[in-house]
């Protein structure tokens, strides 16, 4: 394998990465507040589709943002009430949700588009287009860090620099303010969280409104950046490997950012070779796209380091009376 | 807790949370400017207007009543089995490599054949989950859920590189012999000289899925294991109190709730397709999740459930051939019939309890 080809597998991981980065962010929130919450693919699906949808009515693909995260948090309310408000169960509540997006997606696109469920195609200003760094041109002459600089770091879309600003942030959020000390607490110990005089109930909704707006976000990259408008299904799963890969990073944010970027090194390797000849035998492409769950459950069996979820994770709170 | 009698909560908690997700359908097809009302007249009379109709309905339920079984028997030990999909996947593998290998005479042999092929796979699919769950703690929604998708690769993989006969350019096997084709309910009906149908899928399956739904009542209400399942279900340390095994317990639930998502296959493999296709199970396995959260995980309420949304799938095919309702309706409906029953269970029973607690209240004083 050449240093170009590299460059390129690289290049598409950073690509593939964001959507699931930000999805496992959105997740990290939610679970860390004790809100389990499967229903990721649903958000980014739904919040896919109307950013696409919006970003091609109105030609703009911030307006585009704005209505995927408006989407996105609609379902994360409807979560919010199910799993908070009236203490129903969070997987049931999860996998409505993402059965909702899976179905109003495609019936309203067919009623907007009439295009047997997609959006328009995007072009220009109705799509996130890649940003050029400062002198990425001028530095690509250097030898091998140029080339690195201009086609690696530089030449992405807004959205995937802001994906991988909110590692740091998050880790701050959570680890260096009241907030997240709270957060925290609340996803471990709801019960002294009470005790203290805070509200459990505020804390869990602020999580789950976090958890949605990251996947607005996730879900407006992958209809008006990383592909030109709303295909039916375009998640494809992306949010159960978040959630893999929220697994796979035990809960931290940092351990996540490596995690979705070994998953869409995965995804990038899988997209360009197809099937790997490894001289004793072939590895088929379908093993390549069931690797993130193998290594999940591997991470999840405890072979390798063992992934201890939030210990009320899933649990509704109940007060004492 | 405000508390309400128990057919209130068996039979009216689901019918208004039924009530409340048909009511926002309909606002969805009016969203889309087509008539609600109208739409349900077709969906009614393409569902069981005619033996044809019945005929689509009537397998669809029978999908649906192997995974919702599957789901229910699980969910008594408080398992969430959420890889029904995967193991209905994987016992489509089963089945098809009883029907492809071995050169069945008659469908009579073939069958119970299949249906331990079918069986077997699902509840094999369904083992490594239950037994990290077990022993390692591993939470089993996310083992099945990565189970559900690398069983798919895995199915991929075997029909792409396996079982595609030389030439053929689709991801499927070869037609099955004529060994292994199932009577249809118009032979079955014929016998009686009742008249059905002759295009619809429905078939014997629909019997063994009713036999099914007899025997998972049978274990779980009639028999020491679903006893021990059922209490550990409610109390995992009173159930270890009383000398059950948790690791046995999650073992065999999942084994046998696997295998009854495998037993499906005989139905929409065997029966209908008569060839292994990738995406065989078109999502019955979450449908599966719906229909036992209706039913409460009583088979008698699967049952009822499977038949609705057979008619629903049924008539959901007649929209959208004849109206402009994409079929993905039916998707939509699903979704809020799992929301409402499932999921915001306490918000429609809250009010039911406040009407039941004034009348009570207005006997005492």
């Amino acid at each position: 394998m050449d240093f170009l080809t590299l460059l390129q597998v690289s290049d598409s991981t950073v690509r593939l990465a964001t959507p699931l980065l930000l999805a496992c962010l959105a997740g990290l929130f939610s679970e860390r507040a004790g809100i389990f919450d499967i229903g990721l693919e649903g958000k980014m699906l739904f919040a896919a589709f109307f950013s696409g949808a919006i970003a091609a009515v109105t030609g703009s693909a911030w307006m585009g943002l704005v209505a995927a995260i408006f989407a996105s948090l609609i379902l994360s309310v409807i979560h919010g009430l199910a799993s908070i408000t009236f203490r129903g169960n969070q997987l049931i509540s999860g996998v409505a949700i993402n059965f909702l997006a899976a179905g109003l997606t495609v019936v309203v696109a067919q009623d907007w588009f009439g295009q047997g469920g997609r959006t328009p195609s995007l072009t220009g200003a109705a799509r996130f287009n890649p940003i050029t760094l400062p002198f990425a041109e001028s530095l690509g002459a250097v030898p091998v860090l140029g080339p690195i600089y201009r086609d690696l770091l530089s030449g992405h879309t807004i959205l995937v620099y802001v994906a991988f600003a909110c590692v740091p942030l998050t880790w701050w959020v959570l680890y260096r303010t009241r907030f997240g000390l709270r957060l925290r607490a609340v996803g471990e110990a709801p019960e002294a969280v009470d005790t203290a005089g805070i509200s459990v109930v505020r804390l869990r909704y602020a999580a789950v409104i976090i958890c949605g707006v990251l996947c607005g976000i996730a879900g407006s990259y992958l209809a008006t950046a990383l592909q030109a408008g709303f295909v039916k299904d375009m998640t494809a799963g992306r949010g159960y490997i978040a959630l893999a890969a929220l697994i796979f990073a035990k809960w931290r944010p940092w351990y996540a950012l490596w995690a979705t970027l070994l998953f869409g090194l995965l995804q990038a390797v899988a997209l360009r070779f197809q099937n790997i000849d490894l001289g004793v035998f072939v590895l088929p492409v379908q093993f390549m796209d069931a690797l993130p769950f193998i290594l999940t459950v591997i991470i999840l069996a405890g072979f390798v380091g063992k992934a201890i979820p939030p210990r009320a994770g899933g649990e509704p709170y109940v007060k004492e009376r | 807790m405000q508390r309400i009698p128990n057919w209130a909560d068996v039979v009216l908690v689901p019918l208004f949370s039924l009530l409340i997700a048909f009511l926002l359908s309909g606002v969805v097809i009016f969203a889309i400017g087509e008539n609600p009302i109208a739409a349900v007249k077709m969906m009614i009379s393409g569902a069981v207007g005619s033996t044809y109709g019945w005929g689509y309905t009537l397998y669809y339920a029978t999908n649906f009543l192997f995974t919702g079984l599957a789901f229910a028997v699980a969910s008594h030990a408080r398992l969430f089995n959420i890889g029904t999909e995967g193991q209905a996947t994987l016992g489509g593998l089963g089945v098809a490599l009883v029907c492809l290998y071995i050169p069945w005479p008659h469908w009579a042999l073939a069958l119970p054949a299949a249906m331990i092929g079918g069986a077997l796979f699902g509840a094999a699919w369904a083992f490594l989950p239950a037994w990290l769950q077990a022993k390692r703690g591993s939470h089993i929604v996310i083992t099945t859920i990565m189970f559900n998708y690398i069983g798919f690769s895995l199915l991929n993989y075997v029909l792409v590189n396996v079982l595609r006969p030389v030439g053929a350019m689709d991801p499927a096997t070869a037609k099955f012999p004529e060994g292994t084709h199932l009577p249809t309910l118009h032979d079955i009906l014929g016998v009686f000289g009742i008249p059905f149908s002759k295009a619809a899928p429905a078939n014997i399956s629909f019997v063994i899925a009713l036999i099914a739904c007899f025997l998972v009542w049978v274990l779980i209400w009639r028999t020491r294991l679903g006893y021990a399942l059922r209490s550990y279900g409610q109390s995992e340390s009173a159930a270890v109190y009383a000398g059950i095994s948790p690791t046995k317990i999650i073992v065999v639930a999942m084994l046998i709730s696997g295998g009854l998502a495998g037993l499906m296959a005989v139905n929409n493999v065997m029966g209908e397709a008569e060839r292994l296709v990738l995406n065989s199970v078109e999502g019955a396995g979450f449908i599966g999740i719906a229909v036992a959260l209706m039913g409460r995980n009583h088979p008698f309420g699967i049952l009822l459930a499977s038949i609705l949304f057979g008619v629903l799938y049924q008539g959901g095919a007649e929209l959208a051939l004849w109206m402009n309702i994409p079929r993905e309706l039916i998707v939509v409906i699903q979704a809020l019939v799992i929301l409402f029953t499932g999921a915001l269970d306490n918000m429609v029973r809250m009010p039911i309890a406040y009407v039941f607690n004034l009348r009570r209240r207005k006997e005492t004083a």
